[in-house]
């Protein structure tokens, strides 16, 4: 068992020297945090609202990670593909699901750093008012969720190309019906032909649906189970990916 | 012992390895040849479990490959083809990485690592990024991370590809001293290499195996091995051969240049393996009183060998220089 943390602990300890040996780590730190704050305070208008609260930077997050997690993620299979490494990293005494893990967290962590720089608009908000640090904690929460579940949808859509644009593409229109499926207005338009259970069905298998209970201050089991489930799921698909491109 | 046991491998409807069997022990360095094409990466990828064969069983020590492939990879190495790194990698940080997916840790990792450098001769470049690199230095990078962990079995896909003379010899030695102590299969496209480095060759063609021995074995495969060659004057080819078909051990004799003044004959033994042949022929020319300039033993030609093993059926009938070779397995 220690045997396979180690092995996990290597390969993601590489793929995080990967991001910071690049410059990309910075420019996608930077780009995130800047564009958090440009929706944050001049499309939300942040100060007009006059709440002490963060809803107005949560409320983007399902559309900023649409086009920021995909590009960290691209890379992940679809680099080793291309190189060969695949080839060294597999021969070598590890499983499959060691190595698909390894990369996952890595990159998970490295957007959880990203996520983490956020923190002045804790400051802020705790310095102009006096929120509800409870519901800030509880949309962390879930915006990091949020983007493990983007991230794994990256993985396995970089597992089945060898070109990083294609599944940058392909993971950005998954994870965009993800967030689409429960978006309110497609689904006052769905309303029209489809009864309110339907309509509920298909927008409980949308992101969106799911931040929103973190961003009300719930966690509620069947959230986590849902981010936690949809990763799962595309981890494991990812494996199955990369063993029938083995089996040629 | 790496033994491997009627592996098959379908690439769609095409058959990349038919039923491939053969065993390499400790101490042995087999050569692993064959034209483009022909399985040689596909069976090497099987032996390292980096993909699965169609049927077929692979043992690497006591560890079947499929179905104990952790503790089976333990014990390999793997130089895979084209000698993928990461780029953004150095050097060092890449061997201490393939060092810890081999379990070492610690100062063993380090002495590992440094141990690789020294070998592998890399230390003018231990601490430069991968992709800065020249690609003698890739591929010996590549090939540190294979001995790494100082493996008992070791799998070279073209180990000396891309390298310049000075380094292929380098790494021929290295192969060489390694193959005392290790089992080490190896694939080339290089025939000499064959012979310099390997105990036993496997030549392998449409996935098939079409000849199994030692680099002499294979040359004896050669249709003119052990033919003596001779070339006299002054004697009229009736005699020549009338002459020679008198030795009970001469098989037939086959004008190769008649003239007036000289005669060219290749004269073929019973016995092929028959060292003495060559000598006898030698006292025949001499009792006779014949002039001569040439005379000489055939020990027959491994590119020849391969060329008539491994050129399609239909390139073998129109090809008038390639030898054909007939081989029993």
């Amino acid at each position: 068992m220690s045997l396979a943390v180690q092995n996990v602990y290597t390969i993601a300890k590489r793929e995080m020297g990967g991001y910071f040996s690049s410059p990309v780590a910075y420019v996608f730190i930077v780009i995130f945090l800047l564009l958090a704050g440009f929706f944050t305070f001049k499309v939300s208008g942040f100060f007009a609202a006059n709440e002490a609260s963060l809803s107005p930077f949560f409320v983007w997050h399902c559309w900023l990670y649409l086009f920021l997690v995909p590009a960290v993620g691209m890379r992940l299979w679809s680099e080793e593909r291309r190189l060969g490494t695949i080839e060294l990293l597999l021969t070598m005494p590890v499983t499959g699901w060691q190595a698909i893990l390894g990369k996952f967290l890595a990159s998970w962590i490295f957007l959880g750093l990203a996520l983490a720089l956020t923190f002045p608009m804790i400051v802020t908000v705790n310095y102009l008012g006096d929120p509800d640090n409870g519901v800030i904690l509880c949309s962390y929460v879930g915006s990091f969720l949020m983007a493990g579940a983007y991230l794994a949808v990256s993985c396995l859509t970089s597992a089945i190309t060898r070109s990083q644009v294609v599944s940058f593409i392909l993971s950005l229109v998954v994870c965009l019906f993800l967030v689409l499926v429960g978006w309110p207005p497609l689904n006052e338009m769905l309303s029209q032909w489809l009864s309110p259970a339907m309509v509920s069905a298909v927008s409980s298998i949308s992101v969106m649906t799911h931040f929103a209970q973190f961003q009300r201050g719930i966690i509620d089991s069947s959230d986590i189970i849902f981010f936690l489930g949809l990763i799962f799921f595309c981890l494991f698909t990812t494996n199955v990916v990369i063993r029938s491109h083995r089996a040629g | 012992m790496i033994k491997i046991e009627n592996l098959v491998k379908f690439f769609g409807p095409k058959k990349a390895v038919d039923d491939i069997s053969f065993t390499v022990s400790k101490g042995e360095v087999l050569g692993f040849l064959g034209p483009n094409g022909a399985g040689k990466s596909t069976t090497m990828r099987m032996i390292t479990g980096f993909i699965p064969p169609d049927s077929g069983r692979v043992q690497v020590g006591e560890f079947d490959m499929l179905n104990d492939p952790i503790r089976a990879k333990q014990l390999l190495g793997y130089l895979p083809e084209n000698a993928p790194l990461y780029a953004d990698m150095s050097v060092y940080g890449f061997l201490s990485f393939a060092a810890e997916l081999r379990g070492l840790r610690g100062a063993a990792r380090k002495k590992a690592v440094q141990e690789a450098i020294e070998t592998c001769f890399l230390e003018p470049v231990a601490h430069q990024t991968v992709d800065t690199l020249s690609k003698g230095y890739k591929h010996r990078a590549c090939f540190a991370q294979s001995i790494i962990h100082d493996p008992d079995y070791l799998i070279l896909d073209e180990p000396t590809d891309g390298l310049d003379p000075n380094q292929k010899h380098e790494v021929r030695s290295l192969i060489r001293n390694m193959g005392r102590r290790k089992a080490i299969i190896f694939s080339t496209h290089i025939l000499e290499e064959v012979l310099e480095v390997c105990t036993r060759a496997i030549i392998i063609d449409r996935g098939h195996i079409v000849a199994n021995g030692s680099p002499n074995e294979l040359k004896a495969m050669h249709p003119n091995f052990g033919s003596v060659r001779l070339n006299v004057y002054g004697v009229a080819e009736g005699d020549v051969r009338g002459k020679l078909n008198t030795l009970s051990q001469v098989e037939r004799v086959e004008v190769i240049k008649s003239t007036s003044e000289q005669v060219k004959v290749r004269v073929y033994p019973k016995d092929k393996k028959d060292e003495s042949f060559p000598t006898l022929v030698a006292d025949l020319v001499t009792k006779s009183g014949w002039k001569f300039d040439e005379l000489s033993m055939d020990k027959g030609r491994l590119d020849e060998v391969f060329r008539g093993i491994t050129l399609p059926d239909t390139v073998k009938k129109s090809s008038k220089e390639g030898p054909v070779v007939t081989v029993n397995v």
